[in-house]
């Protein structure tokens, strides 16, 4: 897919698709340029994961262990660097979650970030991604305010471009966390598939980020957008975000697997590709 | 824009195709080429049933035959919905609820292959637990059946999802949908009542994904095996589960037909399409199989390791024994040795090893060998219950109930009795036979013996043969 491709789609499919058919009939493709957008065509940072291996080490760090308390969130896995758990294989990042006995922990899986080696305010950040399934998978495709050291979270900001619970296949949650609509009570979104599933293929989840709005898609379709209005206090996301994708097995938002999960669980993951905005 | 362009392309090719085939129409297929494709047709029932032919509903035997009517009073959608009226134990129609809908006609059928479950919306008077319901049963060869078991019916109505176990196989089915239903309370007592389904189609949910197919149950069982004999892989736990859109697990029970089966060994098992393992040679095999390339979960393994050693062959004449099950005398006519009871796990009944006759069990917790319900057995002229046992499992207590139909003479009626005796476990050793020769004054209450209509045997071991069931003096 190149950039154009991606970006007209967004706006097409029903009505986009017969406007373009009455085009093509009556006038035969003369297109109006005179809307004003925001444009994201210009490539800041992409993975494809095309080198068999650990994923790319001047892009990526790990975060290893259990942090505080789950990382915050009562998780149950302990997240390593290890091929069992994260690994690029065939033009695809694999985030595994084992079932297994691991210092101190029951469940094993990974964790990526992008902080100290990338991180961008504003654009579009999206990734293509085969989820898995079963009560107590919690991936995410998320961004954290690049300030996070000097101000606590939530005051760093937090852009939650995809979250998901196995137990409910087709639902896809968008959210922000900020000072004053954090953890419990984010602003978010859920987005529901309609005859499809985001365990079954591969599915595109994006943000188009401007100074006026957050733009959520899955796809082709723009489902939700935040604007500072929307936030219910100080809007933070005037600053570089830098990017995490991982796995958790259990905790505060998916709850603990139970005997019907099936292990291993793997996350695939075709690309990850940033562009700047041009506002 | 170069997508514009892409989606022009696309409009080009479709009138391309219009075009071809417009001006094509001269050409006509050979009359070699057979199509023997069935209507892809999803709908069963609307507001009345769709395509069905005017023959289609068969009523089980022994079930009330008129359970079934179109109601224009309910409907979950549109004018109208299909009513089913589970009866009283005691209706003398027919005790319970059950049919298939088949389409009329030999040789006809609909191409399901294009759907993933079959879905309805469904309530019912009261919240009760409907035992079956699915697809794929024609009275033919049965080879697709999917049943799913125990459906949960409330009095709103809610919709209903039974996944395709592999949509690839139903290219021409007849039998869209089964059901069987008896009432509430005690076995025999059973209360009626009515259930509805409406708007009942197969459907592409697109949403029926993860499969997880299962034989034996999802374990791997090792047992011992005998040169000619086989096992019906049927009665061994055949499953195929989905996830759903709700992320709940749904659980159909179905017939090897679906499978592919694998034998580690042909030499020494072989296994049929329809799931018949049978054992040719010595030697150790395993079964595997797949449904659709899926690996199934669960294994057998079965050792062969010889000839089958027979219980001992019994010597009283037979005019001194009533035979509910030997090849050594004349049996009386029994309904069948698993009547498959609601609560019941037991699998198998009768089978033959070597060209003789014997009944296997496995996954046993209980079970019953039915004397036929309309005449039980006299046994007073009786004083003993005989039985051979044999188990590969470590010994468990082993309880035989005699039941007593009471003066009416039928299951049922509120004279029943149910009499226990516990075989100690003691009694029973792993791989030699239990001769059980039991007196029936063990059976303490047991005072008329004229009119006994079960045997129920209860125990905590899972595999179990029995052979050389009689009464004798």
């Amino acid at each position: 897919m190149n950039i154009t491709n991606i970006y007209q789609s967004k706006y097409s499919i029903s009505i986009g698709l017969l406007f373009a058919m009455t085009m093509f009939v009556v006038s035969s493709c003369n297109n109006s340029e005179t809307q004003t957008v925001a444009n994201f065509t210009e490539i800041s940072m992409q993975d494809e994961f095309d080198t068999n291996g650990a994923p790319d080490g001047t892009l990526w760090n790990y975060n290893i262990g259990t942090g505080d308390n789950g990382w915050g969130n009562n998780e149950l896995q302990y997240y390593t660097d290890r091929s069992e758990n994260i690994t690029v294989q065939s033009g695809m990042l694999l985030i595994t979650a084992e079932k297994e006995d691991y210092e101190g922990s029951v469940y094993t899986s990974a964790r990526i970030l992008t902080k100290g080696k990338f991180k961008q305010q504003y654009g579009r950040f999206e990734a293509r991604i085969k989820l898995p399934y079963g009560k107590g998978m919690w991936p995410a495709f998320w961004l954290l305010g690049s300030n996070i050291d000097t101000v606590p979270w939530p005051g760093c900001g937090e852009i939650d471009i995809m979250e998901y619970k196995g137990q409910e296949p087709t639902t896809l949650h968008g959210s922000i966390h900020g000072p004053g609509y954090s953890g419990a009570t984010p602003v978010t979104k859920t987005y529901m598939l309609e005859n499809d599933r985001f365990d079954t293929g591969f599915h595109v989840f994006g943000i188009e980020w401007t100074p006026d709005y957050i733009n959520y898609y899955v796809d082709d379709v723009l489902y939700n957008q935040i604007t500072p209005a929307d936030a219910d206090g100080q809007w933070v996301f005037d600053q570089p975000f830098y990017i995490l994708i991982n796995l958790a097995v259990g905790g505060s938002f998916a709850g603990a697997p139970n005997e019907e999960t099936v292990f291993p669980q793997t996350m695939l993951v075709d690309y990850i590709r940033v562009y700047k905005s041009n506002q | 824009m170069k997508n514009r362009n892409y989606i022009y392309s696309k409009i080009i090719v479709l009138s391309g195709l219009l075009f071809i085939s417009t001006v094509s129409c001269e050409r006509e297929f050979s009359e070699d080429v057979a199509f023997a494709t069935f209507p892809d047709t999803g709908e069963i029932f609307t507001d009345l049933p769709i395509g069905m032919g005017s023959d289609f509903y068969f009523p089980y035997g022994g079930s009330k035959p008129t359970a079934w009517t179109v109601d224009g009073e309910n409907s979950y959608k549109g004018s109208a919905s299909m009513r089913f009226d589970v009866p009283n134990a005691d209706d003398l129609e027919g005790g319970y609820a059950g049919a298939i809908f088949r389409i009329d006609g030999a040789g006809s059928g609909r191409d399901l292959s294009g759907f993933d479950a079959l879905t309805f919306w469904a309530k019912a008077s009261i919240a009760v637990t409907i035992a079956e319901v699915g697809f794929g049963e024609d009275f033919g060869e049965n080879k697709y059946l999917t049943t799913l078991p125990n459906l949960d019916l409330t009095t709103n109505w809610i919709k209903y999802i039974i996944p395709i176990p592999d949509a690839s196989k139903l290219i021409q089915e007849r039998g869209m949908l089964r059901y069987a239903a008896s009432g509430i309370g005690e076995a025999g007592l059973e209360v009626g009542y009515s259930f509805w389904i409406d708007e009942l189609r197969f459907e592409k949910l697109g949403t029926i994904a993860q499969p997880q197919p299962a034989i034996i149950n999802g374990e791997d069982v090792i047992e011992p095996g005998f040169v000619d004999s086989e096992i019906n892989l049927y009665e061994r736990g055949l499953t195929q589960t989905f996830n759903l859109a709700s992320g709940v697990n749904q659980t159909v029970n179905i017939t090897p037909s679906y499978f592919t089966f694998n034998s580690s060994d042909i030499e020494v098992a072989r296994v049929s399409e329809l799931g018949i393992v049978s054992i040719l040679g010595n030697g150790n095999v395993t079964i595997t199989a797949m449904i659709g390339g899926v690996k199934a979960a669960g294994s057998l393994t079965l050792e062969v390791g010889g000839d089958f050693e027979f219980a001992p062959t019994p010597t009283l004449p037979q005019s001194d024994v009533i035979s509910l099950f030997s090849d050594t005398y004349t049996n009386v006519f029994v309904d069948n040795h698993n009547p498959y009871w609601e609560g019941s796990t037991t699998l198998g009944e009768e089978t033959t090893i070597s060209g003789q006759n014997i009944i296997s069990y496995t996954e046993l917790n209980y079970v019953a060998t039915v004397v036929t319900t309309t005449t039980p057995v006299n046994a007073s002229n009786m004083t003993h219950i005989h039985l051979d046992l044999l188990t590969p499992d470590a010994p468990a207590n082993f309880i035989i109930k005699i039941k007593d139909f009471g003066d009416d003479g039928v299951d049922g009626g509120g004279d029943d009795l149910e009499i226990a005796y516990t075989v100690p476990s003691s009694q029973i050793t792993t791989d030699e036979w239990a001769v059980l020769d039991i007196p029936l004054s063990n059976f303490s209450g047991l005072n008329n013996k004229s009119n006994i209509g079960f045997i129920i045997i209860e125990s905590g071991i899972n595999t179990i043969y029995i052979d050389n069931i009689y009464y004798h003096k």
